[in-house]
């Protein structure tokens, strides 16, 4: 037991190691503060147009805004409550006094405005370093779009991106991701996409069979699934682009649990073409197949390291329930990551330090036998749980910032899908219709 | 608390042994009767199966009477009681034996079962519809233990008649599907079902059933045949299930 709490004290340090990782860089950008949150104010942006079509886009935008803001996970937002009476709108209104003192106190402030002209939508949005009065300026920024519900939270998200980028390190925002993701509310499995904060979902593909398993390309092309056909289990492809399945070569047996390397080179998979499932890897026109594995139970769920694409974790049952392993994308150097439970569903951190996987750690009869959601630095086999609310938490898929996970859960009751940062906070729900499963984050 | 506990439990027991007897005695009017044998007289027994002749598939019954004897054992069948009947379904023609023993002596007994093969081919005329139900009810499926996909004992029995059926249609190719209870990750339990349906694939191939009949598919946790969240629901679900194609 103390070596358990051990692990987790020191995973710990990891994970802080990693958030300050990214804090020393924001130090390095000069503003002077060391590894705590960033203090944010972003007050709405003030109308400069005031017909109803524009205060609805305001209320998209501003909402947009302060929702990425505050998933971002490295900012101390500023509580409305705390603001001063008058919100600049223009850099001549701002006056940083009132901002950078109590009670509001804050380093940083966003602000802007926001209008309709001639049906296009018009944003200037600023970042202020409020104890920098003699050139306060980090940011300005103009969008120009068509006046839509749906480009007001573009534009929210872009803005949001570019200070995440400017106050986090260097670290590109994720508020312009994708999630892609198994949802049963058309009757069958089918790949469904929808925005990382749970706006915009739209059904993808029609097979009508089973579709499982989405992994999107790297480039953003091309998202490689599972789906039942003719020949059974296929490894398909449908493009983002053309908005329809494109051609990828079948293999004998099953074939499912697609994953892409990071350079979009490579595809492994699970294939059951030799009577036994085991990890294979193609390129990425299906051609050039290499057999990984060679092992009597069940190989399945290819991961590569994102990093250096040269390893790959998977989850095999070569000695009883399955457990995480990790090998060189030739299919050497196996080593076990886990040692005990039921492991499963292995995620590679964009940083390649750390793997995210589902863990029911204690399983046999009489064991609480919750699957929840565990971190692992990958040198030192160091964890810590993540999720501790219930239910079965599976699949879970890094942001490309390695800042967020999101993942399954039924905490609810019913299988939906959830995003929360990468040290286990701010849990949030993002679907609520039907059962979603298999959540995958789009790579950038 | 202790000592109540027992006393209840006796008492349990006394009352389901009493109810066990007078449910047996039920079940077989002439009751065997229990009493140890007089020590003078070797045992007799008698074993005759009705019919003696089927053909592949059908059952027969065996009817087995002894006296005096205190151990008695049918070959197939292990140790039985004095007296019973049991229904079999013996794939090839069998000599069923009967051994009655006590510490006078030994008595044996056998009973021939004569069992024809393909007595009945399907009809010229059969279509597709009655070859499927033909198929659907002579292949029986076979069960899996958790997070197992070797077959085991017990199935392989069941397979080796399954194999008997197939070899006797030597037109139908089937698929074999793999299923997974709902406990477990959707893609685990897709490759543990693909486990499943190999291995008894591979297990029909060494009965002598030609690979090109057979195909395989995984469904993992996909189409459970039963949506309770029990064991008696789940062990439904671990199966390898067989679908007769066209």
């Amino acid at each position: 037991m103390p070596r358990m709490k051990c692990f987790i004290a020191l995973s710990f340090f990891f994970l802080f190691a990693a958030a300050s990782l990214s804090a020393q860089d924001w130090i390095r950008t000069g503003t002077g503060l060391g590894v705590e949150k960033i203090r944010l104010a972003a007050p709405d942006f003030k109308l400069v147009t005031t017909d109803t079509g524009t205060q609805n886009l305001a209320t998209t935008f501003n909402t947009t805004l302060g929702n990425d803001l505050q998933a971002a996970g490295i900012f101390d937002m500023v509580s409305r409550s705390f603001y001063p009476l008058s919100i600049p709108g223009a850099p001549q209104e701002v006056h940083l006094a009132d901002w950078s003192s109590p009670p509001p106190n804050a380093s940083m402030l966003a602000f802007g405005n926001l209008g309709v002209q001639g049906g296009y939508l018009n944003v200037q949005g600023w970042l202020y370093d409020t104890k920098n009065p003699k050139s306060p300026q980090v940011l300005g920024k103009q969008y120009r779009e068509q006046a839509t519900d749906e480009n007001a939270r573009v534009v929210a998200h872009r803005f949001a991106d570019e200070i995440i980028f400017r106050l986090g390190g260097g670290v590109q925002g994720i508020a312009e991701t994708k999630l892609y993701f198994v949802s049963t509310r058309g009757g069958s499995k089918e790949i469904w996409q929808m925005d990382y904060d749970g706006a915009g979902q739209k059904q993808l593909t029609h097979l009508g069979s089973i579709a499982l398993s989405p992994h999107v390309s790297p480039d953003g092309s091309r998202v490689a699934f599972s789906g039942v056909t003719k020949d059974g289990w296929q490894i398909l492809m449908y493009s983002l682009e053309l908005g329809r399945l494109v051609s990828f070569p079948h293999f004998g047996g099953d074939n499912y649990s697609p994953a892409w390397s990071s350079d979009g080179q490579n595809l492994a998979f699970s294939s059951s073409r030799t009577g036994n499932t085991e990890i294979y890897a193609v390129n990425s026109l299906g051609a050039n197949v290499r057999r990984l594995t060679e092992s009597k139970g069940p190989d399945v769920s290819p991961v590569w390291n994102p990093k250096t694409n040269a390893q790959i974790a998977w989850v095999s049952g070569r000695t009883g329930l399955p457990q995480i392993y990790t090998m060189a994308s030739d299919g050497t150097n196996v080593g076990r990551m886990t040692d005990q439970g039921y492991a499963v569903s292995p995620s590679w951190s964009p940083n390649g330090q750390f793997l995210v996987f589902a863990w029911v750690r204690h399983y046999g009869p009489g064991a609480p036998g919750a699957s929840d959601i565990y971190i692992m630095d990958v040198a030192s086999k160091q964890w810590a749980q993540l999720t501790h609310d219930g239910g079965r938490n599976d699949f879970p898929s890094w942001s490309p910032d390695g800042r967020h996970i999101v993942f399954q859960s039924n905490r609810t009751g019913k299988v939906q899908i959830w995003t929360m940062l990468a040290d286990g906070s701010q849990q949030r729900q993002l679907t609520t219709s039907g059962e979603n499963s298999q959540p995958n984050w789009s790579f950038k | 608390m202790k000592c109540k506990w027992s006393q209840w439990s006796k008492l349990t027991i006394a009352l389901g042994v009493v109810l066990m007897v007078s449910a047996c005695g039920k079940k077989a009017p002439p009751p065997p009767p229990p009493t140890p044998p007089p020590p003078s007289l070797a045992p007799t027994a008698s074993l005759p199966a009705t019919p003696n002749t089927i053909t592949a598939g059908q059952s027969t019954t065996l009817i087995w009477k002894t006296d005096y004897a205190t151990d008695v054992s049918i070959d197939q069948l292990g140790t039985v009681e004095p007296g019973g009947s049991r229904t079999v379904t013996p794939a090839d023609s069998t000599t069923y034996h009967l051994i009655a023993k006590n510490n006078v002596g030994t008595q044996e007994a056998t009973a021939r079962v004569t069992v024809t093969q393909a007595a009945a081919p399907p009809p010229q005329t059969s279509s597709d519809q009655t070859a499927a139900q033909l198929f659907a009810q002579s292949m029986k499926d076979v069960f899996f233990d958790y997070d197992s996909y070797d077959v085991s004992q017990q199935y392989q029995q069941v397979l080796q008649t399954d194999a008997r059926f197939l070899q006797q249609h030597r037109n139908m190719k089937f698929l074999i599907e793999g299923h997974c209870d709902e406990r477990g990750s959707t893609e685990y339990n897709l490759a543990l079902g693909d486990n499943r349906a190999n291995s008894t694939k591979q297990a029909l191939i060494s009965l002598g059933i030609p690979a090109d009949r057979i195909r395989t598919i995984s469904y993992g946790k996909e189409k459970p045949f039963c949506t309770e969240s029990m064991e008696a629901c789940w062990a439904q679900n671990r199966r390898a299930h067989f679908v007769y194609q066209p």
